[in-house]
């Protein structure tokens, strides 16, 4: 059995961990002077109710962490073998209350993050619109997730793009996420929303609404091959009028999106660059789900149409 | 006909790029060098009878410990690899690495260490130490766990195989999610590997945590209730229960991702009716259980080691257990929370987003337990109570991270990125690995007959901790910048790079830490006369393991105690401990069978990867022959009559009463050797075995 003759050594590394700790955040903070923290910079409504949210279940986290962690710490330290002041009591009698206490603690915190959690999750569901938000007319963005790029249809613009999104701020816009013979991809721009997955012959809603002018970073974040890491995109937001000046750029652009092009498009490539189309194909979207509704009888029914249903309770029956 | 005899395989799957060629020829160094050593000091035989073939629990817990050990430190080269491409390939560097390559990298990285680490471990755990708890002599059913053990072997040859046939594995992520590793999207043999080393390896899992749940519940002590048995076998039985309920659908699931690859059916697919959101579910039904099943005997751990190092039982005992059961049964049902963001709407989220929570109360309820045993303890700072400290700061800030990704709304953000990915490192860093080092460290001087280097020890600890805070709070901070996991590639611009960097610095720091804790194993064995454990409880221990000798006789007991309550021998020693009386024993017999079954399912596997179908046909027969021939083996057991049983232990209490002597003899004041000293021993040792030709005595003795 090991016994310690210096009892000053068991005290000392609280000093080191403290100082350690410091400069590592004192490092961070260095690194972090120009830095663009994505999640703490929201630029729209959806990705600041997202930021308050994290907040408030850290906030009520560190309610009981901050005590467990300084009684965990402060026992270890007070109940040590060389502190001879120190109450020994072997038979490990505790007071009828305890356990009452341990239980009753954390069921109490877990009422509060539920009773945050449910309200949360109803409002901030992505396929809610935005209408409480903005009374503006929503603009709706079809999205094909492709390997490795994002093609962006604009319907009623009858414009496309790849890998360059413009929308106009203070305006909800509705993201119509779908994939074409890509796996699974994840479309995420931090700045504006959290994530929501594109997948083939799904159509997924993601609700946004940015407030500040600015472009901002978009990518996959679910990996999905070799071009994973290329597959990004720059999302744009500006006034009205910007937005209606580029639709009208992009419409009189001699680049056309048709069936042709689009099969083109569909080829693997890595590192897309931005492209920008007239498009004249209408219901390219709703064919891009409609291949892959296969031979059910019960496939995606009207295209276009109640995709606002959950997409997993859409899927059509006979799947399982 | 060559499609016939070998499938698709040909001499382009032979190594040929720089990394397959190196890992080949590695692996083939190690071998060769590990059966030139066997065989130049004549220890085939001894390995067959002693090691390969035994069903003695205890050697193949130190079996899995040291197939363990081999792959912590493949998982980590992988680490550092991953670490290294992210730090350096910014903007116009691509870095060392493809895309593809490292992908693939981070694959095995994450099936290797929860599977092939992580499992290996704990199951090394539960096969020393259970048994002894309980005060078995053997298992519920011997031949069970050897083959377990055996298909997590043939597992660990098929997940290196690649660098030998096909060089390339799965570049899809440790749960290769469909439709990206369906045949149209990885129509090459890595995901097969992939399949094949998770699908045998976790058919083993299930086979023995079968026989551990049986062991457990048939097999205790008399007197021993469940309300009685020490926390580290509850935690054992619940996560062998976890195991046994959801192995069987990963290997459902791995059939059916099988099915599609092979034969071209359509359960995963995009097309033609298959549903890759299916995939999706039956996977993390499995994968999030699986992390629970490594993480409550670490709980177990933890506690045996809080109530012996405070010297007190552990505080409400039954809250504590109810705590473990807790935590069990709730993360049974939590699965969907790693795919909010597929889209499942308000309510489904909301539902799983709450069982998220509940798992916080039983966890908390383990923590108080925790703290509570130390309130009034006499608390003795070893280096297994500096792992159990050391655990909590770095679980705590799991736990938190993981109450902020439960709450769906603020996972849309969090999901798949860094931060996402420093949480689960701190649980399964914080929470799995720290217990296996705070276990390892608290039961060597029972594994190994003396204990380890407690100075060494420290050093190895701090360098982990250090590590740990250098590697995962920049990838915290990554995740909150908005950084995907997985990249491979990204643009200065985004202000990651210093932090990446900061990542590679902490996983060297780590690694030195390992190699810290590999000196600590060398240093301890080079003074283990002075570190020597003649008691058989070094630790004033609690529970019944150190009842026996250390190391304990191959039939653990010579008398089974019989148990009153708990900390059962902590009560036995102020009442004064038995004289033994001998009775005859009944062991089970070796066997080979286990062997042979793993071989022919390696086989299989490495059939299936390159569709030769006559020896995966050939393979099947053979293993389902094998089973039958055991069957009907009816000798597998042998008894040891009393007389013998007091032969070997008047002869081991004149060793250790001998070894005391000379223990006594060698013993002095100072601290366990440090660093340097280690360093100047081994030398002047290199040197004298250098000088004297001492390996040509080596084989005579």
């Amino acid at each position: 059995m090991k016994k310690h003759k210096n009892p000053a050594r068991e005290s000392r590394p609280i000093w080191y961990i403290a100082l350690g700790l410091l400069g590592l955040g004192l490092l961070i903070a260095y690194l972090l002077r120009d830095a663009d923290v994505a999640l703490l910079n929201p630029k729209g409504y959806i990705a600041q109710q997202q930021l308050n949210l994290m907040l408030v279940s850290l906030v009520i986290m560190l309610v009981i962490a901050v005590p467990a962690l300084f009684l965990f710490y402060f026992f270890a330290w007070k109940y040590r073998e060389t502190n001879e002041k120190a109450t020994y009591d072997p038979t490990g009698r505790q007071s009828k209350y305890f356990v009452f206490g341990i239980w009753a603690f954390p069921i109490i915190i877990a009422i509060v993050l539920a009773g945050v959690m449910w309200p949360a999750t109803q409002k901030l569901e992505p396929t809610d619109n935005l209408a409480y938000v903005s009374d503006a007319e929503p603009v709706t963005i079809q999205v094909v997730a492709m390997r490795w790029k994002w093609l962006f249809i604009y319907p009623e613009q009858n414009i496309a793009s790849v890998n360059f999104v413009q929308i106009p701020t203070n305006t909800p816009v509705k993201f119509e996420l779908t994939a074409d013979e890509s796996p699974m991809s994840s479309f995420w721009i931090p700045h504006l929303s959290g994530q929501l997955y594109a997948m083939t012959g799904h159509a997924n809603h993601l609700n946004i609404l940015a407030d500040t002018p600015g472009d901002y970073p978009g990518s996959s974040a679910e990996i999905n091959g070799a071009g994973f890491a290329g597959m990004k995109f720059i999302a744009r937001a500006g006034s009205q009028a910007d937005f209606d000046r580029w639709v009208h750029d992009v419409q009189v652009a001699t680049a056309e999106l048709d069936s042709t092009q689009y099969q083109k498009l569909l080829k693997p490539t890595e590192n897309h660059p931005a492209e920008f189309y007239a498009l004249t194909e209408s219901g390219l979207y709703d064919k891009v789900l409609m291949k892959y509704s296969g031979s059910h009888e019960h496939s995606a029914g009207e295209p276009g149409e109640n995709k606002d249903a959950h997409s997993m309770s859409e899927k059509p029956k006979g799947h399982e | 006909m060559k499609e016939f005899l070998i499938g698709r395989l040909d001499t382009n799957a032979l190594p040929h790029d720089i990394f397959m060629i190196l890992g080949s020829l590695s692996f083939i160094f190690l071998g060769l060098g590990i059966v030139a050593i066997i065989t130049y000091l004549r220890r085939w035989k001894w390995l067959w009878n002693e090691w390969l073939t035994s069903v003695d629990p205890k050697k193949i817990g130190i079996m899995y410990f040291i197939a363990g050990g081999f792959m912590l430190a493949r998982g980590g080269l992988d680490a550092l690899m991953v670490w290294l491409q992210q730090a350096i390939s910014v903007d116009g560097s691509q870095g060392y690495l493809s895309a593809d390559h490292f992908q693939q990298i981070f694959t095995a990285h994450g099936n290797i260490m929860v599977f092939f680490v992580a499992m290996a471990f704990i199951f090394g755990l539960i096969n020393y130490i259970v048994p002894l708890q309980i005060g078995a002599r053997d298992l519920a059913s011997p031949f069970l766990n050897t083959l377990g053990f055996w298909l997590y072997i043939a597992g660990v040859l098929m997940v290196n195989m690649f660098f030998f046939a096909g060089g390339e594995y799965a570049a899809t992520g440790w749960l290769a999610v469909a439709p990206l590793s369906g045949i149209e999207f990885s129509p090459y043999v890595g995901v097969d590997y992939w399949i094949w080393s998770l699908q045998i390896s976790g058919i083993g899992t299930t086979l023995g945590a079968i026989n551990f749940i049986m062991t457990i519940l048939k097999m205790r002590a008399p007197g021993m209730t469940l309300w009685k048995m020490p926390l580290f076998t509850w935690g054992s039985l619940l996560s062998m229960i976890m195991a046994v309920t959801v192995f069987p659908l990963l290997t459902a699931t791995l059939f059916l991702l099988f099915f599609d690859r092979y034969f071209g059916t359509h359960f995963f697919t995009t097309t033609l009716g298959g549903d890759p959101m299916l995939y999706t579910n039956l996977i993390w039904m499995w994968g999030h259980p699986e992390v629970y099943i490594l993480v409550i005997p670490a709980y177990g751990v933890f506690s045996e080691i809080v109530s012996t190092f405070s010297r007190k039982p552990i505080a409400s005992y039954r809250s504590n257990v109810l705590g473990m059961i807790g935590v069990a049964a709730f993360a049974l049902s939590v699965w969907l929370h790693h795919f909010f963001t597929m889209g499942a709407g308000a309510n489904v989220n909301g539902f799983f987003g709450i069982m998220t929570i509940a798992i916080a109360i039983p966890t908390t309820v383990l923590v108080f337990s925790w703290i509570a045993t130390m309130y009034k303890g006499r608390i003795r700072f070893t280096t297994p109570m500096l792992w159990f400290l050391g655990f909590l700061g770095i679980f705590a800030l799991g736990g938190i991270s993981g109450v902020m990704l439960g709450f769906p709304p603020a996972d849309f953000q969090l999901h798949n990125s860094l931060f996402l990915v420093a949480h689960f490192h701190s649980n399964v860093i914080g929470g799995v690995l720290f217990g296996i080092f705070a276990g390892l460290n608290f039961w060597f001087p029972k594994i190994a007959g003396f204990r380890l280097n407690e100075k060494i020890g420290r050093y190895a600890f701090w360098c982990w901790i250090i590590g740990f805070c250098l590697s995962f709070i920049p990838m915290y901070i990554l995740g909150i910048m908005g950084a995907t996991r997985r990249l491979d590639h990204y643009d200065s611009s985004t202000g990651w790079q210093p932090f990446y960097i900061m990542m590679l610095v902490g996983g060297i720091v780590i690694a030195i830490g390992v190699a810290l804790q590999v000196v600590q194993i060398i240093a301890s064995a080079i003074e283990k006369n002075r570190l020597r454990d003649t008691t058989g409880d070094p630790w004033d221990g609690r529970s019944l393991e150190w009842a026996s000798a250390s190391p304990p006789p191959f039939y653990n007991f010579t008398v089974i105690p019989t148990v009153t309550t708990r900390d059962a021998h902590y009560e036995a020693k102020r009442q004064g401990l038995l004289k033994p009386a001998y009775e005859d024993i009944t062991m089970p017999r070796n066997t080979a069978a286990g062997i042979y079954i793993s071989i022919f399912a390696f086989l299989a596997g490495f059939a299936f990867v390159w569709h030769i179908n006559w020896l995966a046909i050939v393979s099947i027969i053979a293993i389902i022959v094998c089973v039958i021939v055991r069957t009907f083996n009816d000798d597998t057991e042998y008894t040891i009559p009393a007389a013998e049983i007091e032969k070997l232990e008047v002869a081991r209490l004149k060793k250790d009463t001998a070894a005391a002597a000379r223990t006594a003899k060698v013993a002095h004041p100072d601290e366990d050797m440090g660093l340097w000293q280690f360093i100047k021993i081994v030398a002047i040792w290199a040197l004298d075995v250098i000088k004297h030709k001492r390996w040509q005595t080596w084989k005579h003795q």
